[in-house]
């Protein structure tokens, strides 16, 4: 009997201590930068599409929320076509990411994402597509890469020799 | 003449109003102090404080599908939600909660409240058994029979009152309390009326006829929509006649010292709604077969005793 009423006045006890929970849109909760949230495609330092449209972030996407088509500009360029994204599928596993030879596409730290209207969160590549290099700032595929794009010949890249003519003996 | 029926019909509807409204409020209050006593806000979206949670509440619970099992008893899985709003709102009528402020002045209105809030168990009872599935059939049982044994102390312990006070009349028991509240002199049939009261309402610790945890929901397993709703307003109504009633034999009723009497009545009450959702807050849910025991064992002797030490009291006194 006893044990009842202190139990009680314990439980009372509580009424004058700090609240646990986190009044969540008015209080937002901090997000570690490398959150898995909302799917971004990031630009290059220059400015210009990182998607090369290889296809491996729709390949590694193990419930094939990624659709896209490949496309080629006039300077050589790969580029999707389109880009369409189905969050209501998407778990956010991150394998797009690490599949990704280009870094273009990414995962960021927002999460709120809730629509009315299930339609809405299939996301096309004007909703995806960001105007900065997202988290790998100086880094531009085309500049490291030895293909040859208008404008910039094979061996005219960052860290590279020129190419070896494999058909001269000379050392 | 005319006068005295407009003030009468005043005070009912008035009083009807009240505890509807009182009722509804509770599960916005027991939500709010719940989460209080668990270091949680509790519901506090819509409107201020979140009081307009209630009128959400309200409006999910009547578009709800009211849907009726076909293997149930139809006409007594009707009935049954509304006989515990209607009992314990004709209990009502008996409670004065200011001088002159009562629907009626019965001389036998504690007599009146025992056997409406008996009455209430048929619901319960009638609701499990129309029900026709397992577990409300359970619940439904546990419900008769844990009434049944705490019914009989629950009157044991107001004779009490009675004897102290020489009448059945809730006014003039009131009118006994000047001077000395009946919670001193009568302090065992407090704590026996008390607990009584906790399982006549079978709030939490004695709540084995719902009992969540084993039985779904108990007796209303198969309910929804506003007939689900009936049994949670009867509950809610329950605990503020039964926070009511302690006030009146107990704890002085109206009286007390500044304030108007109606504004200490409703301090009163509400203090008493507080303890029982404290309850609910902190006590777990004992075995069946351990509250029948108790009930039978501890219980009722506890207020055959109180009748015996203050029936001895007032005989050697001569009062």
């Amino acid at each position: 009997m006893f044990s009842l009423l202190r139990t009680m006045w314990n439980v009372f006890l509580h009424a004058f201590r700090k609240r646990e929970t986190v009044l969540y849109p008015e209080v937002k909760p901090y997000i570690p930068p490398r959150w898995r949230g909302r799917i971004i495609l990031s630009r290059d330092p220059d400015g210009e599409e990182r998607c090369v449209a290889c296809y491996l972030c729709a390949v590694a996407c193990p419930v094939d929320c990624i659709s896209l088509q490949a496309a080629e500009d006039e300077h050589g360029r790969r580029y999707p076509e389109f880009f369409r994204i189905n969050f209501s599928r998407c778990i956010f596993c991150g394998f797009c990411e690490e599949a990704c030879p280009t870094y273009a596409i990414q995962l960021t730290p927002d999460f709120e994402m809730g629509e009315y209207v299930r339609q809405n969160l299939v996301y096309e590549k004007e909703h995806l597509l960001i105007s900065g290099p997202g988290k790998y700032p100086d880094y531009s595929f085309y500049r490291v890469a030895g293909l040859s794009i208008e404008g910039k010949d094979k061996g005219e890249a960052e860290n590279e020799g020129p190419p070896v003519d494999v058909r001269d003996l000379m050392p | 003449m005319t006068n005295d029926i407009i003030w009468k019909l005043i005070i009912v509807f008035g009083v009807l109003f009240v505890t509807l409204n009182v009722a509804a409020g509770l599960i916005w209050l027991e939500r709010r102090l719940l989460a209080l006593w668990q270091d949680r806000y509790g519901p506090n979206r819509v409107g201020p404080f979140g009081l307009l949670q209630v009128l959400a509440d309200m409006v999910k619970v009547f578009t709800k599908e009211d849907w009726i099992p076909p293997f149930a008893d139809k006409p007594v899985f009707i009935i049954a939600p509304a006989i515990i709003v209607v009992t314990i709102i004709t209990a009502f009528a008996v409670i004065p909660f200011a001088p002159g402020v009562e629907i009626v002045d019965l001389n036998i209105g504690l007599l009146f409240f025992l056997a409406m809030s008996s009455l209430g168990v048929y619901s319960v009872a009638l609701g499990g058994w129309s029900s026709a599935s397992k577990y409300s059939l359970l619940g439904g049982l546990r419900a008769a029979a844990q009434m049944l044994s705490y019914e009989v102390f629950m009157g044991l312990s107001l004779m009490g009152v009675v004897m102290l006070a020489g009448s059945f009349n809730l006014t003039d028991i009131v009118n006994a309390q000047k001077g000395l509240w009946f919670c001193i002199p009568q302090f065992l049939g407090l704590v026996v009326f008390f607990i009584a009261g906790i399982a006549e309402t079978h709030r939490l610790p004695f709540d084995l006829p719902e009992a969540e945890s084993e039985l779904v929901a108990g007796f209303h397993s198969e309910y929804s929509g506003m007939k689900f709703g009936m049994f949670f307003v009867g509950e809610y109504l329950g605990i503020t006649l039964v926070s009511a009633l302690i006030v009146t034999l107990f704890f002085g009723g109206w009286m007390g010292p500044a304030l108007p009497p109606i504004v200490w009545f409703t301090i009163k009450t509400f203090f008493f709604i507080g303890l029982f959702i404290l309850l609910r807050a902190s006590l777990p849910r004992p075995r069946y077969d351990q509250l029948m025991s108790y009930g039978w064992k501890v219980m009722l002797p506890l207020a055959l005793l109180n009748l015996l030490v203050t029936g001895g009291i007032i005989l050697a006194t001569g009062r």
